[in-house]
């Protein structure tokens, strides 16, 4: 069944004549999980963040749904309580907002959205250190303001450590795998194949191949200049890999032509 | 007694007829250069006048108007009678503290708890202090607030009777807070003048608490000065939280002192207030001094709020923090004007100071000045003003995690607070005014 449903999506910028996504389209069915990858600035986070609810972004033509419904009218928190999450790849500083109790109220949010009772603080905390030692996060990152003087790696780590938390349907990886160490990898690639299941799908946005080794996509899909140029299964990872993106550029444009 | 000021003459003309009317009775000092004091004191007002807004320090804050009231000018020792109740909702009863309450600025004991006090210790009202302790109170009354150019504390020290009193001996540590809630009460528009003295001896180790209530829906002004001494290595907390409602206006000056070693820190909350002008002034007089100024306005509805801050960098190898944060709703005003003076010679001075307002409406406003003067080379001095609205980034991070547009909003107001509440040194302290914060942003964006 399909989960996630791109048609023909335009999207510029709110207020601006700025023209960034330009006909994208793009199927994830449940249980599948699909790779996007593309050279800078081809519109892979505009993408993830339209999906997201980002309000700077203006949607100028197109459509997207989810679980069949129009999802470009819902609010971002709307979008996270259907199960909707975003991994961001520049996640955001937030000094004096305790990581413990922002998440303790998304992670109710989300619950009460679903019908589940609300955590109970023994409860939650107990989650939470089950999922920051499942994920690697450092347990007294946790107890910090969220993302404050975080590493790279640390900011990474805590966005997947997010994401184990509030069990989403929808999954984006925004170049999460970016600025991990090894270890830090393959933790995230282990929390992202726990949770992988019929049920679920994912979209992870890499420029590198290695991370598809250990959770190896159902398809992968190119982006450029705002559009999908490309789709083919985990073999077009490698080669990518090998022969950049030159070759599908022109292959584009001779198409095009 | 209380005396009726004329509002058919100019408002210094009331004042000091007021003065001359009362001349060698509720006056009378016991003290014969405390009477002199006075005396210049009432000739230096007469002569400054009250500030308008053409004078550089009251370009944004305007009192002329509000002291042009028919204040009743209360100069004797009678005091509307306070049930324990009435305070009830002030006194932060989670904070172990040494509690003094100030009815219209004079110490009632049936509301107060001082408990037990280290011995040498004196927390008392400034005339029994002035009976008891004369040495101590000449020593220091008068010393540190200058009314040279400051027209109010020319006015205050004319008219000074009473207020609160700190003694903390040598080498004394006072572990609990000393609580000074200070309210007013009464049916009659009121102006009051309480003059406090905090006196900090050298190695003592002391924090004291101020909150400012009011009981009345009457139109009050009330001109406080307060001086505080803090001798060598000794290290005074000192909070100010000002809450007396929309009717209430005054000018809050506060000057201290420091000797050789010592820690100075000052943190003042403002959540209401007509028009409240605060002057905190501290010199550094002696060298390896730290002085912290914090503050923290929560505007709302019209309430205007000025925080002039004054440090004196006068001796070598001091550093000064300076912190004050806005959050401003609907049409309120803050301003803030900090001043730092290096005087020659002293070199190694590290000060830093920073103001960030968050501007809600339209309607709010917000005036924010530095103002270094630096006569030595070897020094560093920062500073840097932000005026802006929630951070949109943020606000859209929270709700992508579920959390709703207006919960994330208050979120990100809390958070903005929170650089200057983890300044407060006392948990009780710190839980009451982020509770406060939080109680008031939680009708904000709905
Ligand atoms: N708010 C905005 N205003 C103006 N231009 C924008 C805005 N957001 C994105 N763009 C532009 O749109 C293009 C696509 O940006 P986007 O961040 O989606 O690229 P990307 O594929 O994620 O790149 P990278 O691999 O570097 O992360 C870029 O040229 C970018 O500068
Ligand atoms: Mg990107």
């Amino acid at each position: 069944m399909a989960l996630l449903e791109i048609e023909n999506l335009h999207v510029g910028v709110e207020g601006e004549d700025i023209h960034i996504l330009k006909g994208v389209d793009l199927t994830l069915d449940t249980g599948d999980l699909h790779a996007i990858m593309g050279p800078n600035g081809s519109g892979k986070s505009t993408l993830a963040s339209v999906i997201a609810g980002r309000e700077e972004y203006e949607v100028l033509d197109g459509e997207i749904r989810y679980d069949g419904d129009d999802l470009l009218e819902l609010e971002p928190e709307e979008r996270a309580e259907e199960g909707i999450f975003l991994a961001f790849q520049y996640p955001v500083e937030l000094p004096g907002v305790s990581m413990t109790n922002f998440l303790k109220e998304a992670v109710n949010a989300v619950r009460e959205a679903r019908g589940q009772d609300e955590l109970s603080s023994a409860e939650f905390l107990q989650q939470m250190r089950e999922r920051a030692d499942m994920m690697g996060l450092d347990a007294d990152l946790t107890k910090r303001s969220v993302n404050e003087g975080f590493s790279g790696g640390e900011k990474k780590r805590n966005e997947i450590f997010q994401l184990a938390m509030l069990e989403p349907r929808l999954a984006i990886l925004d170049e999460t795998d970016s600025g991990l160490d090894i270890d830090a990898l393959k933790n995230v690639a282990d929390g992202v194949n726990k949770l992988r299941d019929e049920d679920r799908g994912f979209l992870v946005i890499t420029h590198y191949e290695r991370i598809l080794q250990y959770i190896v996509p159902d398809r992968i899909h190119v982006m450029m200049d705002g559009k999908v140029v490309r789709s083919g299964d985990k073999d077009l990872a490698q080669q990518l890999e090998e022969h950049g993106y030159e070759w599908i550029r022109e292959e584009a444009a001779a198409a095009a032509a | 007694m209380s005396t009726a000021l004329d509002t058919d003459v100019r408002p210094e003309d009331r004042f000091i007829s007021a003065f001359e009317v009362n001349h060698g009775q509720a006056l009378n000092g016991t003290n014969a250069s405390i009477a002199q004091q006075r005396e210049d004191a009432i000739e230096r007002f007469s002569a400054l006048g009250i500030p308008t807004n053409s004078l550089e320090a009251w370009k944004y804050t305007d009192i002329s108007k509000i002291i042009d009231r028919p204040y009743a000018l209360p100069l004797a020792p009678e005091v509307p009678s306070v049930d324990p109740s009435d305070i009830a909702p002030f006194t932060i009863d989670d904070m172990d503290a040494h509690r003094v309450v100030l009815v219209n600025g004079r110490v009632d004991p049936s509301l107060s708890d001082l408990g037990d006090l280290p011995s040498g210790v004196v927390v008392s009202s400034l005339t029994q202090a002035g009976d008891a302790h004369p040495d101590i109170v000449e020593a220091h009354y008068g010393q540190y607030a200058d009314f040279e150019d400051e027209a109010l504390t020319a006015l205050n020290t004319a008219f000074v009777q009473d207020g609160a009193f700190v003694y903390v001996p040598s080498g004394t540590v006072v572990e609990k807070p000393i609580f000074f809630l200070h309210v007013t009460a009464g049916q009659e528009d009121l102006f009051l003048q309480p003059r406090h003295l905090f006196v900090v001896e050298d190695g003592a180790i002391a924090r004291i608490v101020e909150a400012q209530h009011s009981l009345t829906d009457a139109h009050t002004f009330t001109n406080t000065v307060t001086e505080t001494f803090v001798g060598e290595r000794a290290n005074l907390e000192h909070y100010l939280v000002q809450d007396e409602g929309p009717n209430a206006s005054q000018v809050h000056t506060r000057a201290g002192q420091q000797k050789d070693d010592s820690v100075y820190s000052t943190n003042t909350v403002t959540f209401s207030g007509e028009v409240v002008r605060n002057n905190a002034n501290i010199e550094a007089d002696g060298s390896f001094c730290e002085s912290n100024l914090y503050g923290l306005c929560i505007g709302k509805e019209d309430m205007h709020v000025d925080n002039h801050t004054q440090m004196n960098h006068v001796q070598p190898d001091c550093n000064s923090n300076e912190l004050y944060k806005h959050v401003l709703n609907d049409e309120s005003t803050a301003v803030f004007n900090g001043k730092v003076l290096v005087t020659r010679g002293s070199q190694r001075i590290d000060a830093y100071q920073q103001n960030d307002t968050i501007v809600l409406t339209h309607d709010a406003n917000i005036y924010t000045k530095p103002e270094l003067e630096i006569y030595a080379d070897d020094v560093v001095c920062s500073h840097g003003a932000t005026t802006g609205q929630v951070d949109e980034e943020g606000v859209f991070y929270l709700r992508s995690r579920g959390l709703s547009e207006r919960r994330a909003r208050i979120l990100m107001l809390q958070a903005f607070c929170d650089e200057v509440l983890s300044e407060y040194k006392i948990d009780a302290l710190r839980n009451h005014i982020t509770e406060k914060i939080r109680q008031r942003f939680a009708n904000y964006f709905s």
